[in-house]
């Protein structure tokens, strides 16, 4: 990299590196978002059952 | 004519009707994100030749000039979905400004580092308070700015309300950083692609450098729709269509 090999090489690796991040990122928020929504519901129905009881 | 357009409209806006349909087309662009990518690279890297002036450095572009033109394009969609969303009250632009906020941060935060390890070699200083770097630093914190407002107010609507103004009055910045190397002396290098008479870079290095400005563009419709069904799911948590769907999950 005719002695530039420092900051191309760094500059690809940011680059890369913060944008598989935020795919990993938004990736694993459906299933923070999936359980999330799971322990809801689950809340509910045990309140729900309680209730009838 | 309008009123089909406006059904299709409505249609689409459907959460659940979008939720289907972006999950479809996330692996197609996704899939033209990487060929591009690996395409764009090869030639940039590879292929193109050494600046005459710059001389290996310069490859730093192919990565530097998309994240920077990626972090004006996804502010001004945003701000355009935020307005839709303010003047139609159609939730699904919210949801679409609310998930390109990340994803436009993360590109002029790559735009400003790269930017600045290109600027070491070149100008002999990481960062100077330069209108480019200054109004583009601006930019990363409105970014900043809409995703706090986003998570400090907790009713949606509210928050929605509130970021989508700042959104809007944010959008001011865009035409600045733009014409930023015209209006005011600066370190940083004048337009190059975007001129309007004939762009000053040869072939060779132009095309390596659309390839990978195509595949940004791509890699972001992917993960715009992404984040926007995982934001659908959580707003619509309380739909009967959200709980069958997840009890099946």
């Amino acid at each position: 990299m005719g002695g530039y090999a420092f900051f191309v090489w760094w500059s690809y690796g940011i680059t890369f590196g913060v944008l598989l991040w935020l795919t990993w990122s938004s990736l694993s928020s459906k299933k923070k978002v999936v359980n999330r929504v799971k322990r809801a519901m689950k809340r509910e129905a045990m309140q729900q059952s309680n209730q009838v009881q | 004519m309008f009123s089909k357009i406006w059904k299709w409209i409505q249609t689409f806006s459907s959460p659940k009707y979008f939720y289907g349909t972006a999950g479809k087309l996330i692996p197609w662009f996704a899939a033209g994100a990487l060929a591009l990518t690996v395409w764009g690279l090869y030639l940039g890297l590879f292929v193109a030749p050494p600046d005459y002036q710059q001389g290996e450095s310069y490859r730093i572009i192919y990565v530097h000039v998309p994240a920077a033109w990626m972090s004006l394009f996804i502010y001004v969609a945003m701000a355009v979905s935020a307005s839709v969303g303010l003047i139609w009250q159609i939730r699904l632009a919210d949801v679409i400004a609310s998930a390109s906020a990340p994803i436009g941060a993360a590109f002029a935060f790559i735009a400003l580092v790269t930017g600045s390890l290109w600027g070491k070699p070149m100008w002999g200083a990481y960062w100077v308070w330069d209108a480019r770097l200054t109004s583009e630093l601006i930019l990363l914190f409105l970014y900043f700015g809409y995703m706090a407002l986003q998570s400090a107010i907790e009713d949606q609507r509210t928050a929605d309300k509130a970021s989508g103004l700042l959104a809007i009055v944010g959008v001011v910045n865009v035409p600045i950083i733009h014409y930023s190397v015209e209006w005011w002396n600066t370190l940083h290098q004048g337009a190059t692609v975007t001129k309007f008479d004939k762009p000053s870079i040869d072939t060779s290095m132009l095309i390596p450098l659309l390839l990978m400005a195509l595949a940004f563009k791509l890699f972001y419709a992917a993960l715009v729709l992404v984040r926007a069904r995982n934001e659908v799911l959580y707003r619509d948590r309380n739909r009967r269509w959200v709980r069958e769907l997840i009890q099946k999950l």
